[in-house]
Protein backbone atom coordinates (compact mmCIF):
# COMPACT_ATOMS: atom_id res chain seq x y z
CA UNK A 1 0.00 0.00 0.00
CA UNK A 2 1.52 3.30 -1.13
CA UNK A 3 1.21 6.19 1.89
CA UNK A 4 2.49 9.56 2.55
CA UNK A 5 4.81 10.06 5.48
CA UNK A 6 2.38 12.00 8.04
CA UNK A 7 -1.19 12.03 9.44
CA UNK A 8 -1.74 15.73 7.70
CA UNK A 9 -0.11 14.79 4.13
CA UNK A 10 -2.66 11.78 4.09
CA UNK A 11 -5.56 13.92 5.23
CA UNK A 12 -4.54 16.50 2.34
CA UNK A 13 -4.05 13.30 -0.32
CA UNK A 14 -7.57 11.67 0.83
CA UNK A 15 -9.04 15.20 0.26
CA UNK A 16 -7.85 16.03 -2.75
CA UNK A 17 -8.28 12.80 -4.00
CA UNK A 18 -12.04 11.72 -2.39
CA UNK A 19 -13.22 15.41 -1.33
CA UNK A 20 -15.10 17.03 -4.60
CA UNK A 21 -16.59 13.73 -5.68
CA UNK A 22 -17.76 13.06 -2.19
CA UNK A 23 -19.30 16.67 -0.86
CA UNK A 24 -21.10 16.95 -4.67
CA UNK A 25 -22.18 13.50 -4.67
CA UNK A 26 -23.79 13.83 -1.13
CA UNK A 27 -25.17 17.09 -1.84
CA UNK A 28 -26.61 16.09 -4.68
CA UNK A 29 -28.02 12.85 -3.85
CA UNK A 30 -27.75 11.65 -0.25
CA UNK A 31 -29.16 15.02 1.43
CA UNK A 32 -31.93 15.50 -1.26
CA UNK A 33 -32.48 12.04 -0.86
CA UNK A 34 -33.15 11.92 3.20
CA UNK A 35 -34.58 15.58 2.71
CA UNK A 36 -36.89 14.52 0.53
CA UNK A 37 -38.28 11.29 2.77
CA UNK A 38 -39.17 14.49 5.27
CA UNK A 39 -40.62 15.81 2.50
CA UNK A 40 -43.19 13.37 2.33
CA UNK A 41 -44.50 14.04 6.15
CA UNK A 42 -44.47 17.48 5.82
CA UNK A 43 -47.36 19.69 3.75
CA UNK A 44 -45.11 22.38 1.44
CA UNK A 45 -46.73 24.41 -0.76
CA UNK A 46 -43.61 25.29 -2.93
CA UNK A 47 -43.86 28.79 -1.89
CA UNK A 48 -44.25 29.24 1.72
CA UNK A 49 -40.74 28.81 3.91
CA UNK A 50 -42.19 26.62 6.99
CA UNK A 51 -42.92 23.27 6.67
CA UNK A 52 -45.57 22.19 8.61
CA UNK A 53 -45.55 18.15 10.10
CA UNK A 54 -48.80 16.50 8.72
CA UNK A 55 -47.61 12.86 9.57
CA UNK A 56 -49.10 10.10 7.24
CA UNK A 57 -51.32 12.48 5.51
CA UNK A 58 -49.68 13.02 1.93
CA UNK A 59 -49.68 9.00 1.87
CA UNK A 60 -53.02 9.26 2.36
CA UNK A 61 -53.92 11.36 0.02
CA UNK A 62 -51.57 9.42 -2.10
CA UNK A 63 -54.08 6.02 -1.67
CA UNK A 64 -56.81 8.59 -2.66
CA UNK A 65 -55.41 10.12 -5.57
CA UNK A 66 -57.17 7.88 -8.51
CA UNK A 67 -55.26 9.84 -11.06
CA UNK A 68 -51.93 8.74 -9.69
CA UNK A 69 -53.70 4.71 -9.64
CA UNK A 70 -54.45 5.11 -13.02
CA UNK A 71 -51.05 6.57 -14.27
CA UNK A 72 -49.28 3.94 -12.23
CA UNK A 73 -51.60 1.08 -14.19
CA UNK A 74 -50.73 2.81 -17.17
CA UNK A 75 -47.02 2.85 -16.82
CA UNK A 76 -47.10 -0.64 -15.83
CA UNK A 77 -49.09 -1.53 -19.11
CA UNK A 78 -46.61 0.77 -21.08
CA UNK A 79 -43.56 -1.02 -18.94
CA UNK A 80 -44.38 -4.31 -20.08
CA UNK A 81 -45.54 -3.50 -23.69
CA UNK A 82 -42.04 -1.51 -24.11
CA UNK A 83 -39.79 -4.25 -22.25
CA UNK A 84 -40.78 -6.48 -24.54
CA UNK A 85 -40.87 -4.27 -27.83
CA UNK A 86 -37.28 -3.00 -27.23
CA UNK A 87 -35.30 -6.37 -26.56
CA UNK A 88 -37.19 -7.80 -29.42
CA UNK A 89 -36.11 -5.60 -32.01
CA UNK A 90 -32.77 -5.29 -30.48
CA UNK A 91 -32.00 -8.81 -30.08
CA UNK A 92 -33.45 -9.22 -34.06
CA UNK A 93 -31.33 -6.56 -34.87
CA UNK A 94 -28.02 -7.36 -33.26
CA UNK A 95 -28.69 -11.23 -34.16
CA UNK A 96 -28.34 -10.15 -37.64
CA UNK A 97 -26.35 -7.52 -37.52
CA UNK A 98 -23.29 -11.10 -36.33
CA UNK A 99 -24.45 -12.94 -39.31
CA UNK A 100 -21.37 -11.72 -41.09
CA UNK A 101 -23.04 -9.44 -43.56
CA UNK A 102 -21.13 -6.69 -45.26
CA UNK A 103 -21.86 -3.30 -44.30
CA UNK A 104 -22.76 -4.09 -40.89
CA UNK A 105 -21.00 -0.71 -39.10
CA UNK A 106 -23.23 1.09 -40.98
CA UNK A 107 -26.52 -0.71 -40.31
CA UNK A 108 -25.33 -0.21 -36.74
CA UNK A 109 -24.60 3.36 -36.82
CA UNK A 110 -28.02 3.75 -38.35
CA UNK A 111 -29.82 1.83 -35.40
CA UNK A 112 -27.90 3.94 -32.67
CA UNK A 113 -28.85 6.98 -33.66
CA UNK A 114 -32.27 8.16 -32.03
CA UNK A 115 -30.29 7.57 -28.74
CA UNK A 116 -27.93 10.16 -29.44
CA UNK A 117 -30.88 12.66 -29.68
CA UNK A 118 -32.79 13.85 -26.80
CA UNK A 119 -36.16 12.66 -25.62
CA UNK A 120 -37.79 16.15 -26.30
CA UNK A 121 -36.67 16.35 -29.92
CA UNK A 122 -37.74 13.16 -30.57
CA UNK A 123 -41.30 13.68 -29.19
CA UNK A 124 -41.85 16.53 -31.28
CA UNK A 125 -40.73 14.93 -34.44
CA UNK A 126 -42.76 11.59 -33.98
CA UNK A 127 -45.94 14.56 -32.94
CA UNK A 128 -45.54 16.04 -36.57
CA UNK A 129 -45.64 12.40 -38.12
CA UNK A 130 -48.49 11.43 -36.17
CA UNK A 131 -50.56 14.30 -36.35
CA UNK A 132 -49.75 15.15 -40.25
CA UNK A 133 -47.58 12.52 -42.21
CA UNK A 134 -49.60 9.70 -40.83
CA UNK A 135 -53.16 11.70 -41.20
CA UNK A 136 -52.07 13.00 -44.77
CA UNK A 137 -51.50 9.17 -45.59
CA UNK A 138 -54.53 7.72 -43.83
CA UNK A 139 -56.43 10.51 -45.77
CA UNK A 140 -55.19 10.27 -49.00
CA UNK A 141 -54.85 6.40 -49.66
CA UNK A 142 -57.93 5.57 -47.31
CA UNK A 143 -56.30 3.79 -44.90
CA UNK A 144 -58.81 4.08 -41.69
CA UNK A 145 -56.19 3.24 -39.00
CA UNK A 146 -54.51 6.29 -40.03
CA UNK A 147 -57.58 8.83 -40.94
CA UNK A 148 -57.91 10.73 -37.47
CA UNK A 149 -54.74 11.19 -35.42
CA UNK A 150 -53.34 8.68 -32.81
CA UNK A 151 -52.56 11.13 -30.62
CA UNK A 152 -55.96 12.28 -30.45
CA UNK A 153 -57.57 8.78 -29.34
CA UNK A 154 -56.99 7.25 -25.93
CA UNK A 155 -55.92 4.05 -26.94
CA UNK A 156 -53.97 4.36 -29.96
CA UNK A 157 -52.40 7.02 -28.40
CA UNK A 158 -50.57 4.99 -25.80
CA UNK A 159 -49.58 2.76 -28.85
CA UNK A 160 -47.86 5.38 -30.21
CA UNK A 161 -45.98 6.25 -27.49
CA UNK A 162 -44.76 2.82 -26.98
CA UNK A 163 -43.70 2.53 -30.74
CA UNK A 164 -41.61 5.69 -30.13
CA UNK A 165 -40.04 4.25 -27.35
CA UNK A 166 -39.10 0.94 -28.81
CA UNK A 167 -38.22 2.91 -31.90
CA UNK A 168 -35.60 5.33 -29.36
CA UNK A 169 -33.95 2.21 -27.03
CA UNK A 170 -34.05 -0.54 -29.62
CA UNK A 171 -30.12 0.71 -30.94
CA UNK A 172 -28.76 1.42 -28.16
CA UNK A 173 -30.05 -2.45 -26.77
CA UNK A 174 -28.93 -3.72 -30.30
CA UNK A 175 -25.44 -2.70 -29.73
CA UNK A 176 -25.42 -4.29 -26.02
CA UNK A 177 -26.85 -7.66 -27.78
CA UNK A 178 -24.10 -7.30 -30.35
CA UNK A 179 -21.69 -6.93 -27.63
CA UNK A 180 -22.79 -10.12 -26.21
CA UNK A 181 -23.01 -11.90 -29.53
CA UNK A 182 -19.90 -11.22 -30.51
CA UNK A 183 -18.37 -12.82 -27.65
CA UNK A 184 -19.89 -16.50 -28.43
CA UNK A 185 -17.25 -18.58 -29.82
CA UNK A 186 -17.53 -19.40 -33.64
CA UNK A 187 -15.85 -22.20 -33.77
CA UNK A 188 -18.53 -24.02 -31.15
CA UNK A 189 -21.18 -23.13 -33.55
CA UNK A 190 -19.37 -23.95 -36.39
CA UNK A 191 -18.67 -27.60 -34.90
CA UNK A 192 -22.78 -27.58 -34.23
CA UNK A 193 -23.30 -26.63 -37.50
CA UNK A 194 -21.13 -29.65 -38.59
CA UNK A 195 -22.63 -32.34 -36.00
CA UNK A 196 -26.01 -31.22 -38.37
CA UNK A 197 -27.30 -28.42 -35.72
CA UNK A 198 -30.16 -26.25 -37.66
CA UNK A 199 -29.77 -22.27 -36.97
CA UNK A 200 -32.65 -22.36 -34.86
CA UNK A 201 -31.76 -25.02 -32.75
CA UNK A 202 -28.04 -22.88 -32.62
CA UNK A 203 -29.72 -20.03 -31.62
CA UNK A 204 -32.09 -21.95 -29.16
CA UNK A 205 -29.38 -24.13 -27.34
CA UNK A 206 -25.77 -22.40 -27.64
CA UNK A 207 -26.20 -18.71 -28.44
CA UNK A 208 -29.36 -18.04 -25.92
CA UNK A 209 -28.12 -19.56 -23.04
CA UNK A 210 -24.80 -17.82 -23.90
CA UNK A 211 -26.04 -14.24 -23.84
CA UNK A 212 -27.95 -14.20 -21.37
CA UNK A 213 -25.87 -11.67 -19.54
CA UNK A 214 -26.78 -9.40 -21.95
CA UNK A 215 -30.05 -9.99 -21.50
CA UNK A 216 -30.07 -9.22 -18.12
CA UNK A 217 -28.36 -5.52 -18.78
CA UNK A 218 -31.28 -4.78 -21.29
CA UNK A 219 -34.25 -5.63 -19.89
CA UNK A 220 -33.11 -4.19 -16.55
CA UNK A 221 -32.18 -0.86 -18.91
CA UNK A 222 -35.35 -1.05 -20.34
CA UNK A 223 -37.51 -1.42 -17.45
CA UNK A 224 -35.75 1.46 -15.46
CA UNK A 225 -36.23 3.33 -18.37
CA UNK A 226 -39.77 2.74 -19.22
CA UNK A 227 -40.73 3.23 -15.46
CA UNK A 228 -38.94 6.91 -15.51
CA UNK A 229 -40.11 7.95 -19.34
CA UNK A 230 -40.93 11.60 -18.97
CA UNK A 231 -39.10 13.24 -22.01
CA UNK A 232 -40.57 11.25 -24.79
CA UNK A 233 -44.09 11.72 -22.96
CA UNK A 234 -43.89 15.48 -22.39
CA UNK A 235 -43.26 16.50 -26.17
CA UNK A 236 -45.24 13.98 -27.63
CA UNK A 237 -48.66 13.72 -26.27
CA UNK A 238 -48.33 15.82 -22.88
CA UNK A 239 -50.31 13.11 -21.16
CA UNK A 240 -53.24 13.50 -23.31
CA UNK A 241 -56.03 13.09 -24.42
CA UNK A 242 -57.63 12.88 -21.01
CA UNK A 243 -54.67 12.09 -19.19
CA UNK A 244 -54.39 8.54 -21.21
CA UNK A 245 -51.27 8.59 -21.53
CA UNK A 246 -49.72 10.02 -18.50
CA UNK A 247 -47.36 7.96 -17.05
CA UNK A 248 -46.01 8.01 -13.73
CA UNK A 249 -42.94 10.44 -13.52
CA UNK A 250 -44.98 12.73 -15.48
CA UNK A 251 -47.78 12.88 -13.03
CA UNK A 252 -45.32 13.26 -10.01
CA UNK A 253 -43.86 16.70 -12.14
CA UNK A 254 -47.74 17.68 -12.79
CA UNK A 255 -49.26 16.94 -9.00
CA UNK A 256 -45.51 18.62 -7.45
CA UNK A 257 -45.28 21.52 -10.03
CA UNK A 258 -48.17 22.25 -11.12
CA UNK A 259 -50.53 21.61 -8.55
CA UNK A 260 -48.27 22.81 -6.10
CA UNK A 261 -49.09 19.53 -3.70
CA UNK A 262 -45.31 19.14 -3.20
CA UNK A 263 -45.55 16.94 -0.19
CA UNK A 264 -48.12 14.30 -1.55
CA UNK A 265 -45.78 14.56 -5.00
CA UNK A 266 -43.02 13.78 -3.08
CA UNK A 267 -44.74 10.96 -1.55
CA UNK A 268 -45.63 9.51 -5.01
CA UNK A 269 -42.03 9.97 -6.28
CA UNK A 270 -41.17 7.95 -3.06
CA UNK A 271 -43.50 5.72 -3.97
CA UNK A 272 -42.03 5.25 -7.43
CA UNK A 273 -38.61 4.72 -6.07
CA UNK A 274 -39.95 2.03 -4.12
CA UNK A 275 -41.56 0.30 -6.76
CA UNK A 276 -38.56 0.59 -9.29
CA UNK A 277 -36.05 -0.82 -6.47
CA UNK A 278 -38.25 -3.76 -5.67
CA UNK A 279 -38.62 -4.67 -9.53
CA UNK A 280 -34.96 -3.86 -9.97
CA UNK A 281 -34.07 -7.03 -6.88
CA UNK A 282 -36.61 -9.26 -8.01
CA UNK A 283 -34.85 -8.74 -11.78
CA UNK A 284 -31.65 -9.02 -10.54
CA UNK A 285 -32.92 -12.28 -8.22
CA UNK A 286 -34.42 -13.90 -11.35
CA UNK A 287 -31.53 -13.35 -13.34
CA UNK A 288 -29.11 -14.49 -11.17
CA UNK A 289 -31.11 -17.99 -10.96
CA UNK A 290 -31.09 -17.84 -15.11
CA UNK A 291 -27.35 -17.38 -14.92
CA UNK A 292 -26.68 -20.36 -12.64
CA UNK A 293 -28.86 -22.84 -14.83
CA UNK A 294 -27.82 -20.76 -18.17
CA UNK B 1 -35.19 -16.20 -39.75
CA UNK B 2 -35.80 -19.10 -41.14
CA UNK B 3 -34.35 -22.24 -40.35
CA UNK B 4 -31.64 -24.23 -41.71
CA UNK B 5 -32.13 -22.35 -45.41
CA UNK B 6 -30.37 -22.88 -48.41
CA UNK B 7 -27.25 -20.36 -48.91
CA UNK B 8 -28.83 -18.49 -51.44
CA UNK B 9 -31.68 -17.40 -49.48
CA UNK B 10 -29.75 -16.97 -46.23
CA UNK B 11 -27.77 -13.67 -47.42
CA UNK B 12 -30.42 -11.52 -49.16
CA UNK B 13 -32.97 -12.26 -46.49
CA UNK B 14 -31.30 -10.28 -43.71
CA UNK B 15 -29.88 -7.65 -45.49
CA UNK B 16 -33.71 -7.06 -46.59
CA UNK B 17 -34.90 -6.96 -43.62
CA UNK B 18 -32.26 -4.54 -42.36
CA UNK B 19 -32.53 -2.57 -45.40
CA UNK B 20 -36.38 -2.06 -44.34
CA UNK B 21 -35.56 -2.00 -40.62
CA UNK B 22 -32.79 0.48 -41.33
CA UNK B 23 -35.26 2.80 -43.54
CA UNK B 24 -38.07 2.71 -40.41
CA UNK B 25 -35.27 4.34 -38.71
CA UNK B 26 -34.06 7.06 -40.57
CA UNK B 27 -37.17 8.24 -42.20
CA UNK B 28 -38.69 10.18 -39.41
CA UNK B 29 -35.46 12.08 -39.60
CA UNK B 30 -35.88 12.28 -43.73
CA UNK B 31 -39.05 13.95 -43.27
CA UNK B 32 -38.15 16.01 -40.74
CA UNK B 33 -34.92 17.71 -43.22
CA UNK B 34 -37.56 17.75 -46.19
CA UNK B 35 -40.04 19.62 -44.72
CA UNK B 36 -37.70 22.00 -42.86
CA UNK B 37 -37.49 23.54 -46.23
CA UNK B 38 -40.95 24.12 -46.62
CA UNK B 39 -43.44 26.70 -46.22
CA UNK B 40 -46.22 26.13 -43.75
CA UNK B 41 -49.15 25.72 -46.25
CA UNK B 42 -46.71 22.99 -48.45
CA UNK B 43 -45.79 20.53 -45.26
CA UNK B 44 -49.63 20.58 -44.17
CA UNK B 45 -51.02 19.83 -47.93
CA UNK B 46 -48.22 18.07 -48.69
CA UNK B 47 -46.00 16.24 -45.98
CA UNK B 48 -44.11 13.80 -48.05
CA UNK B 49 -43.31 16.32 -51.43
CA UNK B 50 -39.77 17.21 -51.61
CA UNK B 51 -39.61 20.98 -51.31
CA UNK B 52 -39.78 23.27 -54.82
CA UNK B 53 -37.02 25.48 -53.88
CA UNK B 54 -35.02 24.97 -50.96
CA UNK B 55 -36.00 28.15 -49.14
CA UNK B 56 -33.33 28.88 -45.77
CA UNK B 57 -35.95 31.38 -44.69
CA UNK B 58 -37.41 28.38 -42.11
CA UNK B 59 -33.41 28.34 -40.60
CA UNK B 60 -33.13 32.27 -41.09
CA UNK B 61 -36.45 32.68 -38.50
CA UNK B 62 -35.42 29.68 -36.32
CA UNK B 63 -32.58 30.53 -35.35
CA UNK B 64 -33.05 34.13 -34.50
CA UNK B 65 -35.89 32.95 -32.42
CA UNK B 66 -34.43 30.61 -30.71
CA UNK B 67 -31.68 32.43 -29.66
CA UNK B 68 -29.59 29.32 -30.67
CA UNK B 69 -26.09 31.00 -30.58
CA UNK B 70 -26.89 31.53 -26.93
CA UNK B 71 -28.45 28.09 -26.02
CA UNK B 72 -25.57 26.58 -28.06
CA UNK B 73 -23.06 27.83 -26.27
CA UNK B 74 -24.57 27.64 -23.19
CA UNK B 75 -25.10 23.74 -24.27
CA UNK B 76 -21.49 23.51 -24.97
CA UNK B 77 -20.05 24.96 -21.66
CA UNK B 78 -22.41 22.87 -19.28
CA UNK B 79 -21.47 19.76 -21.40
CA UNK B 80 -17.72 20.28 -21.44
CA UNK B 81 -17.47 21.64 -17.94
CA UNK B 82 -19.78 18.70 -16.47
CA UNK B 83 -17.52 16.36 -17.83
CA UNK B 84 -14.32 17.09 -17.86
CA UNK B 85 -14.53 17.75 -13.78
CA UNK B 86 -16.82 14.36 -14.12
CA UNK B 87 -13.76 12.69 -15.00
CA UNK B 88 -11.10 14.34 -13.31
CA UNK B 89 -13.13 13.73 -9.65
CA UNK B 90 -14.04 10.55 -10.59
CA UNK B 91 -11.39 8.88 -11.56
CA UNK B 92 -9.13 10.59 -8.88
CA UNK B 93 -11.84 9.31 -5.75
CA UNK B 94 -11.86 5.40 -7.74
CA UNK B 95 -8.26 5.65 -8.01
CA UNK B 96 -8.21 6.51 -4.15
CA UNK B 97 -10.41 3.63 -3.48
CA UNK B 98 -8.89 1.27 -5.01
CA UNK B 99 -5.45 1.55 -3.36
CA UNK B 100 -6.92 2.42 0.16
CA UNK B 101 -9.32 -0.22 0.69
CA UNK B 102 -10.70 0.48 4.33
CA UNK B 103 -13.70 -0.02 5.56
CA UNK B 104 -14.94 3.50 5.33
CA UNK B 105 -14.07 3.48 1.59
CA UNK B 106 -15.68 0.21 0.75
CA UNK B 107 -19.25 1.82 2.98
CA UNK B 108 -18.32 4.95 0.45
CA UNK B 109 -18.40 2.98 -2.75
CA UNK B 110 -20.74 0.57 -1.89
CA UNK B 111 -22.86 3.65 -1.04
CA UNK B 112 -22.67 5.28 -4.49
CA UNK B 113 -23.26 2.13 -6.57
CA UNK B 114 -26.36 1.47 -4.19
CA UNK B 115 -27.32 5.56 -4.70
CA UNK B 116 -27.94 4.44 -8.86
CA UNK B 117 -31.10 3.00 -8.14
CA UNK B 118 -32.72 6.14 -7.29
CA UNK B 119 -34.60 7.78 -9.78
CA UNK B 120 -34.10 11.46 -10.85
CA UNK B 121 -38.20 12.28 -10.05
CA UNK B 122 -37.67 11.55 -6.15
CA UNK B 123 -34.89 13.88 -5.94
CA UNK B 124 -36.40 16.92 -8.05
CA UNK B 125 -38.79 18.19 -5.49
CA UNK B 126 -36.25 18.47 -2.41
CA UNK B 127 -33.10 19.56 -5.07
CA UNK B 128 -35.41 22.54 -6.24
CA UNK B 129 -36.49 23.14 -2.75
CA UNK B 130 -32.97 23.06 -0.94
CA UNK B 131 -30.56 24.92 -3.91
CA UNK B 132 -34.33 27.53 -4.45
CA UNK B 133 -33.42 27.95 -0.43
CA UNK B 134 -30.10 28.69 -0.48
CA UNK B 135 -30.14 30.85 -3.99
CA UNK B 136 -28.56 28.63 -5.90
CA UNK B 137 -31.26 28.15 -8.78
CA UNK B 138 -30.69 29.30 -12.00
CA UNK B 139 -27.23 30.01 -12.60
CA UNK B 140 -24.84 27.29 -15.14
CA UNK B 141 -22.68 27.12 -12.66
CA UNK B 142 -24.83 25.35 -9.87
CA UNK B 143 -26.07 23.18 -13.25
CA UNK B 144 -22.96 21.85 -13.69
CA UNK B 145 -22.11 21.05 -9.88
CA UNK B 146 -25.68 19.30 -9.82
CA UNK B 147 -23.99 16.90 -12.66
CA UNK B 148 -21.00 16.14 -11.27
CA UNK B 149 -23.14 14.97 -8.07
CA UNK B 150 -25.47 13.10 -10.53
CA UNK B 151 -22.82 11.47 -12.41
CA UNK B 152 -20.48 10.66 -9.91
CA UNK B 153 -21.62 7.18 -9.02
CA UNK B 154 -21.55 5.37 -12.66
CA UNK B 155 -18.07 7.27 -12.92
CA UNK B 156 -16.12 6.15 -10.20
CA UNK B 157 -17.92 2.37 -10.71
CA UNK B 158 -16.68 2.22 -14.00
CA UNK B 159 -13.14 4.02 -13.27
CA UNK B 160 -12.65 1.50 -10.28
CA UNK B 161 -13.33 -1.38 -12.40
CA UNK B 162 -10.23 -0.36 -14.75
CA UNK B 163 -7.78 1.08 -12.03
CA UNK B 164 -8.38 -2.36 -10.56
CA UNK B 165 -6.29 -3.34 -13.73
CA UNK B 166 -3.19 -0.78 -13.46
CA UNK B 167 -0.58 -2.67 -11.41
CA UNK B 168 0.76 -0.62 -8.10
CA UNK B 169 4.07 -1.49 -8.72
CA UNK B 170 4.01 0.66 -11.51
CA UNK B 171 2.59 3.46 -9.03
CA UNK B 172 5.57 2.30 -5.94
CA UNK B 173 8.17 2.68 -8.71
CA UNK B 174 7.30 6.12 -10.00
CA UNK B 175 7.02 7.24 -6.30
CA UNK B 176 10.31 5.71 -5.12
CA UNK B 177 11.80 8.20 -8.01
CA UNK B 178 9.95 10.72 -5.88
CA UNK B 179 7.16 11.63 -8.04
CA UNK B 180 4.22 12.92 -5.06
CA UNK B 181 1.05 10.98 -4.81
CA UNK B 182 -0.41 13.93 -6.98
CA UNK B 183 2.27 13.59 -9.55
CA UNK B 184 1.64 9.83 -9.72
CA UNK B 185 -1.77 10.28 -10.88
CA UNK B 186 -1.57 12.49 -13.12
CA UNK B 187 1.81 11.66 -14.72
CA UNK B 188 1.21 7.56 -14.48
CA UNK B 189 -2.36 6.66 -13.79
CA UNK B 190 -4.47 9.24 -15.71
CA UNK B 191 -3.10 8.61 -19.17
CA UNK B 192 -3.55 5.00 -18.76
CA UNK B 193 -7.57 5.44 -17.86
CA UNK B 194 -7.59 7.08 -21.30
CA UNK B 195 -9.60 4.66 -23.01
CA UNK B 196 -11.72 4.60 -19.56
CA UNK B 197 -12.02 8.31 -19.69
CA UNK B 198 -13.09 8.19 -23.27
CA UNK B 199 -16.13 6.03 -22.47
CA UNK B 200 -17.08 7.97 -19.72
CA UNK B 201 -17.44 11.67 -21.40
CA UNK B 202 -18.84 9.57 -24.19
CA UNK B 203 -21.94 8.09 -22.15
CA UNK B 204 -22.04 11.76 -20.49
CA UNK B 205 -22.05 14.10 -23.15
CA UNK B 206 -24.78 12.11 -25.01
CA UNK B 207 -27.03 12.07 -21.28
CA UNK B 208 -26.03 16.07 -20.51
CA UNK B 209 -26.03 17.22 -23.90
CA UNK B 210 -30.37 16.08 -24.53
CA UNK B 211 -31.04 16.48 -20.79
CA UNK B 212 -34.31 18.36 -20.15
CA UNK B 213 -35.91 18.02 -16.80
CA UNK B 214 -32.94 19.10 -14.54
CA UNK B 215 -32.05 22.06 -16.89
CA UNK B 216 -35.81 22.93 -16.73
CA UNK B 217 -36.21 22.84 -13.25
CA UNK B 218 -32.57 24.79 -12.43
CA UNK B 219 -32.41 27.46 -15.71
CA UNK B 220 -35.19 29.57 -14.86
CA UNK B 221 -33.74 33.05 -17.07
CA UNK B 222 -34.01 32.65 -20.96
CA UNK B 223 -30.26 33.41 -22.02
CA UNK B 224 -29.08 30.57 -19.44
CA UNK B 225 -31.16 27.61 -21.88
CA UNK B 226 -29.17 25.05 -23.26
CA UNK B 227 -30.26 23.75 -26.51
CA UNK B 228 -32.96 21.26 -25.31
CA UNK B 229 -35.12 23.86 -23.60
CA UNK B 230 -34.71 26.62 -26.38
CA UNK B 231 -35.99 23.82 -28.40
CA UNK B 232 -38.78 23.06 -25.87
CA UNK B 233 -39.76 26.82 -25.72
CA UNK B 234 -39.74 27.10 -29.52
CA UNK B 235 -41.86 24.36 -29.99
CA UNK B 236 -44.11 25.62 -27.66
CA UNK B 237 -44.76 29.23 -28.23
CA UNK B 238 -45.07 28.78 -31.93
CA UNK B 239 -46.90 25.69 -32.68
CA UNK B 240 -49.19 27.00 -35.70
CA UNK B 241 -45.95 27.30 -38.20
CA UNK B 242 -45.09 24.21 -38.98
CA UNK B 243 -41.89 25.25 -41.54
CA UNK B 244 -39.58 27.36 -38.63
CA UNK B 245 -40.55 24.63 -35.76
CA UNK B 246 -39.41 22.08 -38.39
CA UNK B 247 -36.34 23.82 -38.92
CA UNK B 248 -35.58 24.79 -35.43
CA UNK B 249 -35.48 20.43 -34.64
CA UNK B 250 -32.89 20.49 -37.75
CA UNK B 251 -30.87 22.49 -36.05
CA UNK B 252 -31.02 21.24 -33.22
CA UNK B 253 -29.69 17.58 -33.84
CA UNK B 254 -27.00 19.05 -36.29
CA UNK B 255 -24.38 19.18 -33.95
CA UNK B 256 -24.85 15.77 -32.71
CA UNK B 257 -25.13 14.44 -36.25
CA UNK B 258 -22.25 16.34 -37.60
CA UNK B 259 -19.96 14.83 -34.32
CA UNK B 260 -21.61 11.23 -35.07
CA UNK B 261 -20.88 11.91 -38.40
CA UNK B 262 -17.17 11.93 -37.24
CA UNK B 263 -16.92 10.05 -33.99
CA UNK B 264 -19.76 7.26 -34.68
CA UNK B 265 -16.70 4.13 -34.05
CA UNK B 266 -15.52 5.60 -31.23
CA UNK B 267 -19.34 6.49 -29.81
CA UNK B 268 -20.93 2.97 -30.73
CA UNK B 269 -17.67 1.55 -28.99
CA UNK B 270 -18.19 3.74 -25.68
CA UNK B 271 -21.74 2.95 -25.45
CA UNK B 272 -20.41 -0.91 -25.54
CA UNK B 273 -17.67 -0.49 -22.48
CA UNK B 274 -19.63 1.65 -20.70
CA UNK B 275 -22.53 -1.15 -20.63
CA UNK B 276 -21.05 -4.29 -20.46
CA UNK B 277 -19.21 -3.01 -16.99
Amino acid sequence: MIAEKGRLNRIRTRLLFTGPTLFAFTTVMILPFVFGIYLTFTNWDGISTELTFVAFENYVSVFQDTEFWKSFYLTLKFVGATVVGINVVAFGLAYLLTSGLKGQSVFRAGFFVPNLIGGIVLGFIWQFIFSNVLVYLGKTYDIGLFRASWLSTPDKALWALIIVTVWQYAGYMMVIYVAGLMNVPKDILEAASIDGASGWTRLRRMVLPMIVPSFIVCIFLSLQRGFLVYDVNFALTKGGPFKSTEMVAMHVYEKAFRSHDYGVGQAEAFILFLLVTAVTLVQVYFSKKMEVEA
Amino acid sequence: MKAAGDKASVSWAPLTLLTAGLFLFIVPFILLFVNSFKANKHITSSPLSLPTDWNLSNYTSAFAKMNYMDAFVNSVIITACSVLLLALFSSMTAHYFVRHQTRFNQYTFFLMLSSMIIPFQALMIPLVKIYGSIGMLDSKWSLIYMYIGFGSAMAVFIYHGFVKGIPAELEEAAMMDGCTRTQTFFRIVFPVLTPTTTTIAILNVIWIWNDFLLPSLVLVEPEERTLPLSTFYFFGTYTVDYGPLMAGLMLTILPVIVVYLFAQRYIIQGVMQGSIK
